[in-house]
């Protein structure tokens, strides 16, 4: 007990051989560099409710990297409160000022030098580390019941295909809970990348190479993705979203997707339909109409892009309107779009909307 | 008297003269240089979709002359080095000339090489082993070629009046370097993509 | 004298335009580069505030798509290649010779040239907005996307020309100072008393020597996929668009430490002086700027962690990543460590460098973060690695660079800038950049991504966006308090002396501005800070001698007709062959030229 107390004096006394005002200096600047990580953590905290944000995990993949990062901010919120205090400390204590003691003459102390490269190696090891264990966890072979899917990245709107469950749609991924899906990761023109912030962290989709992630989803709920590589003029255009179902939410979504498209009801509809066989075939699949697959540049399938809640990768919402909007003028709502402007007449417009709706 | 006009004499810190000095650090560059074109090969080996393709068209004995060929003239350099070193000004210019010589009909067995491949179907377009292949021998050959003006001039500089100067040792150990590094760097283009691969 | 044996004439002037056009002087060659960066960062910083205001709301209309993408690219062209890499160079040009007790540098032809193709490529990247377009496919180019396939038009191949020549230009100035630091140093000045701002060029000289030629490959190697069908990146024909991605990278990394390390430099210069106590750790702070280089060269695919890289080549990169932390700690506390016990006068350059150590040290920390490969799968591509690297290049090499500014001002032209203006310039940019950038980490981590046009309302995003706008014009106003006091500086006498702020370095052992030739006498250096030494121990230079016949080299045409040629070449490249034809026989015309004009 006297030796620890002992100690405690001693060290004191060494803290005593700075003044007054050094220490108070370093008290204020120190108050003052927690005040400013407090208000930044408040707002960070504040983000975690956000649409797209990667501090709300809700899957095995990112509830690993949000651990992580748990343990990396601690660490750098170390270093940047230290580094900050010192710096603003340093500048009130050793300013030049009437009466103040000359510059200390010294080139080095070698204690302190090793003492300042150890630390940064600890703090370097205690993030790479866990890293390392995080990249053996999420990555890898995957889970022997998982679900298959291959995701295909276009300019600027993304292929979604189950192959054993043959079906394939676009933009809008539902997958159900609790179940591993792996997803194989293609490109039909230039890099993409895949980035669901609050399911999985991002790979890209790189043309010529066979890349895959997964992950298991643990809650229902509707979760907002985008592309994460710049990949031309509407790259900031070009996003999706995954419905995770509940099984029997899951199934029934299945079972409808793998039916054809049904036939035209409404004599507008009928008209629609007349010109998406003829015109719209060319590029977009709408099963169960045609069987052409030589597309002269590939469209999303729209066999039932009535079901979806949103149109143009999920930059409009699905209704009579954008619809209209779209087919007007794709390259007017998405610069660059591969759709050309096709002049059909607001009469066309208007039937075709009424067939794109009826494909649920 | 302190200069800022740099010549053999003139004091430097490691002793070395200026543009020798320079000289040593541009090939570390044309190292990275040529590396990049060398591991640009590799990584395209066997990757061509469509032919023709190496083993058809590689002629490792015809090479070899040509190789050989360079080599003679690093012998030559080397000849011509010595002779500017010790002022036996007539060895030096033989020597350069022979050098010269040789590098151009190094050279010429390129233009036939690349006349042969060209007349076999083997463009820049026409498969990663067209790309590769030719954009690393041709820019290797672009040395040569640079390399021999380079001596050309030299010779020219050494038959005027005043000859190369009091500086002519120097000018030709610092073009001997370059040459040396281009033969080099053939050696390592040669076995690596004549005959490692057969 | 030799006498000439050539009919092409040799320049006279010693002042106007064509003085500055056919000048050798290693100083007047650092204002060319420093007047020509600084104007290319009022257009990057241009180009920026409309990349801001587009974004300032959701779905912004003042741009559209098309220029947007143009001008995000070319920002980041014109800052990096047209802006700091210039300066840098300015300094380097300026003060290399001062700073080692030299009268020039080793090849002051060639370090007129090199400015000379600077300029050209400059002018060739820049000209592109009105030839059809600007690049627009990122700084990066990522292949396909720069292809012929999706990059349709020639804006692309003025990206590749552009930065070829640019990289010829910085090839040839790093060969000239790498020769002239390790070959022309004063006598005692040993290669550990050397100043740190020597040891980081030096450093900065290797880096892009031994990066430059693989950069120069793979646009050599994208320039002929777009023009003559080869086939390095294209998918289609069993090329490797992630091939494009290594080439790329191997350069990329070891530029950025190009980018930050001189503004390393200048503040251990700075620092020490205002502290008025010498650099804690010198040795430590020379290795580990070495170190930071060496490391730089094995940490490339930190670039590429999503790309699909193997588990483990994605663990060695991200390890070699963390190592770099380590050396950069190390220099950040040295340079606390010179500040401690000091008696400190808080000039405006002193401003700058002490807030290079705070903005740096959160630049550095964001980016270790994403050195672990699964937190970057949250953060890359994201507005998080847009606040990392403006933290490092605007809150590192700026502040620097201004700093360098503030400091040197006296010695280059023997007028202080005003300290009052300066410190308004410093405050306002200091919030302006803290306001612009440090809400982009909240923007990264709420997942936005960037490189994108314009956003949607409702993920939380723009209240951030429009807070980093205000912060973007907050911080041009501070650039143009700095012009205003650079104008209002210049229309004054020249008042200072040799050694206004008692700094330690040769630099301050000659008038402000040095004579042509720098020295009268070269200085003899026994001490790290030699003019603390010297001042500390009443040691006296050695009057020059009565007849002080110092030689200069003469100017020249030659590295401006050479420079113009070059310009032919590679603006040959986008147009006609028939021009680059005409650009080797002019270049051809001034080897001769040059190789055969007396230079003493």
């Amino acid at each position: 007990m006297t030796r620890e107390l002992l100690k405690v004096l001693a060290f004191l006394e060494e803290c005593l051989r700075f003044s007054p005002r050094s220490i108070v200096l370093t008290l204020i600047s120190l108050v003052v560099v927690l005040a400013l990580t407090w208000v930044l953590w408040i707002i960070f905290e504040g983000s975690a409710s956000h649409l797209q944000t990667t501090f709300n995990p809700k899957s095995d993949n990112t509830e690993s990297i949000h651990d992580l990062y748990m343990i990396v901010w601690v660490l750098s919120g170390f270093v940047m409160v230290g580094v900050l205090t010192l710096t603003m400390a340093f500048s009130l204590i050793f300013r030049e000022r009437p009466g103040a003691p000359p510059a200390q003459q010294f080139h080095g102390n070698s204690r302190l030098e090793i003492i300042w490269t150890l630390i940064p190696i600890v703090i370097v090891v205690a993030i790479a580390i866990p890293s390392f264990q995080v990249i053996l966890e999420t990555e890898g072979d995957p889970p022997a019941n998982s679900l298959e899917i291959v995701a295909t990245g276009h300019q600027w709107w993304f292929e979604f295909e189950y192959p054993k469950e043959n079906l394939i749609t676009a933009n809008e991924l539902h997958i159900p809970v609790g179940q591993p899906v792996s997803i194989e990761l293609r490109s039909d023109d230039v890099i993409h990348s895949f980035w669901i912030p609050q399911l999985v962290g991002k790979v890209d989709m790189v043309p010529g190479h066979n890349n895959h992630l997964w992950f298991t989803p643990y809650e229902p709920g509707e979760y907002y993705g985008q592309c994460a590589e710049y990949c031309g003029t509407s790259h900031a255009n070009m996003r999706f979203r995954v419905i995770v179902e509940t099984q029997e939410g899951y199934d029934a979504w299945v079972a409808n997707q793998t039916n054809d498209a049904l036939p035209a009801v409404g004599t507008e509809a009928q008209a629609g339909e007349k010109i998406a066989t003829t015109l719209c075939a060319a590029c977009h699949m709408i099963r169960g109409t045609s069987t052409n697959t030589a597309f002269a540049i590939k469209g999303p399938d729209l066999t039932h892009v009535g079901s979806r809640n949103h149109i143009a990768a999920v930059t409009m919402e699905n209704n009579s309107e954008n619809l209209a909007q779209w087919l007007k003028n794709p390259p007017g709502v998405k610069p660059g779009s591969r759709m050309p402007v096709l002049a059909l007449s607001d009469e066309q417009i208007s039937q075709l909307v009424a067939y794109l709706q009826e494909l649920q | 008297m302190s200069e800022a006009v740099t010549h053999a004499e003139h004091h430097t810190s490691t002793g070395v003269d200026n543009r020798m000095l320079m000289m040593w650090i541009f090939l570390a560059s044309e190292c990275l240089f040529f590396g990049s074109l060398i591991s640009t090969y590799l990584i395209y080996q066997g990757e061509s979709l469509v032919g023709p393709l190496p083993g058809e068209l590689l002629n490792i004995p015809i090479t070899s002359a040509s190789t050989f060929v360079l080599l003679m003239s690093s012998v030559t350099m080397v000849l011509a080095v010595y002779g500017a070193q010790h002022k036996e000004f007539l060895m030096m210019k033989l020597n350069l000339l022979a050098t010269i010589i040789l590098g151009t009909i190094f050279l010429g067995f390129q233009v036939v090489e690349f006349t042969e491949f060209v007349h076999h179907g083997l463009l820049l377009s026409t498969n990663q082993f067209g790309s590769s292949f030719y954009l690393l021998t041709g820019l290797h050959g672009t040395h040569v070629g640079i390399g021999v003006i380079y001596l050309i001039s030299l010779l020219i500089g050494s038959s005027r009046r005043n000859g190369l100067g009091k500086d002519a040792g120097l000018n030709l150990e610092i073009a001997g370097l370059y040459w040396h590094f281009v033969d080099i760097v053939w050696i390592v283009i040669f076995t690596i993509i004549y005959l490692i691969p057969s | 004298m030799a006498t000439a044996t050539t009919s092409m004439s040799q320049p006279h002037q010693k002042s106007g335009v064509w003085d500055w056009l056919t000048t050798v002087d290693h100083k007047k060659i650092g204002v060319l580069y420093g007047v020509s960066g600084f104007s290319f960062l009022l257009l990057g910083g241009i180009e920026a505030l409309l990349i801001r205001t587009q974004l300032a709301v959701p779905n912004g209309t003042v741009l559209d798509a098309e220029l947007y993408n143009q001008l995000f690219t070319m920002h980041a062209l014109t800052m990096i290649f047209m802006a700091i890499m210039p300066m840098g160079a300015s300094f380097f040009n300026y003060f290399i010779p001062l700073m080692i007790g030299a009268r020039d540098v080793a090849f002051p032809r060639l370090n007129a040239l090199s400015y000379w193709i600077f300029l050209s490529g400059a002018l060739i990247l820049t000209s592109s907005f009105i030839f059809g377009g600007a690049p627009d496919g990122g700084w990066f180019a990522y292949a396909p996307l720069s292809s012929e396939d999706y990059a349709v038009g020639r804006a692309m191949d003025f990206y590749t020309v552009g930065l070829v020549v640019l990289g010829l230009s910085s090839l040839m100035a790093s060969l000239n100072f790498a020769v002239t630091i390790i070959n022309m140093r004063a006598p005692g000045m040993t290669m550990m008393r050397l100043p740190v701002f020597m040891w980081m060029t030096i450093v900065v000289n290797f880096l892009l020597i031994l990066s430059l030629p693989v950069i120069t490959v793979a646009l050599a190697q994208l320039y002929f996929d777009r023009n003559f069908a080869t086939n390095f990146f294209s998918p289609a024909q069993g090329g490797d668009p992630i091939l494009w991605q290594h080439l790329f990278w191997v350069f990329g990394h070891p530029e950025v430490y190009v980018l930050i390390l001189p503004s390393m430099g200048i503040i251990s210069e700075v620092l020490p002086v205002f502290s008025r106590k010498p650099l804690f750790g010198y040795a430590a702070i020379v290795f580990a700027g070495v170190a930071i280089a060496v490391l730089g060269f094995a940490v490339w695919s930190h670039h590429m962690f999503t790309t699909g890289l193997d588990t483990v080549p994605k663990i060695v990169f991200s390890a070699s990543t963390m190592a770099i932390g380590v050396p950069t700690g190390i220099k950040i506390f040295n340079w606390l460590g010179t500040m401690y016990g000091g008696q400190i006068r808080f000039t405006t350059a002193m401003y700058f460098s002490v807030s290079f150590i705070a903005l740096f040290t959160i630049g550095g920390i964001s980016g270790v973060m994403h050195g672990s490969p699964p937190i970057d799968t949250q953060q890359q591509d994201t507005y998080f690695i847009v606040a990392h690297l403006h933290y490092v290049l605007f809150g590192g090499a700026i502040m620097g660079i201004f700093a360098g500014i503030y400091y040197w001002f006296p010695k280059m032209t023997g007028r202080f800038l005003n300290e009052t203006l300066g410190k308004i310039n410093f405050w306002l940019m200091f919030i302006g950049m803290n306001l612009t950038f440090f809400p982009m980490h909240f923007l990264g981590l709420s997942g936005m991504p960037r490189r994108v046009y314009t956003y949607d309302s409702g993920f939380g995003w723009d209240a951030w966006n429009m807070v980093a706008t205000i912060g973007s014009y907050i911080l041009a106003f501070g650039i143009l308090i700095f012009l205003f006091n650079f104008f209002k500086t210049m229309r004054q006498e020249p008042t200072a002396g040799n050694n206004p702020w008692d700094g330690a370095t040769l630099e301050w052992a000659t008038s402000s501005p040095p004579p042509e030739h720098d020295f009268d006498v070269i200085p003899e250096v026994r001490d790290r800070d030699p003019l603390w030494y010297d001042r500390d121990n009443n040691i006296q230079q050695p009057e020059p001698p009565e007849e002080n016949h110092i030689h200069l080299p003469p100017p020249s045409y030659m590295p401006l007709i050479m420079g113009f040629g070059v310009a032919l070449i590679g603006i040959g490249a986008l147009s006609h062959l028939a021009m680059t034809g005409l650009g080797v026989a002019v270049v051809i015309y001034s080897i001769w030229g040059w190789v055969l004009e007396p230079i003493d």
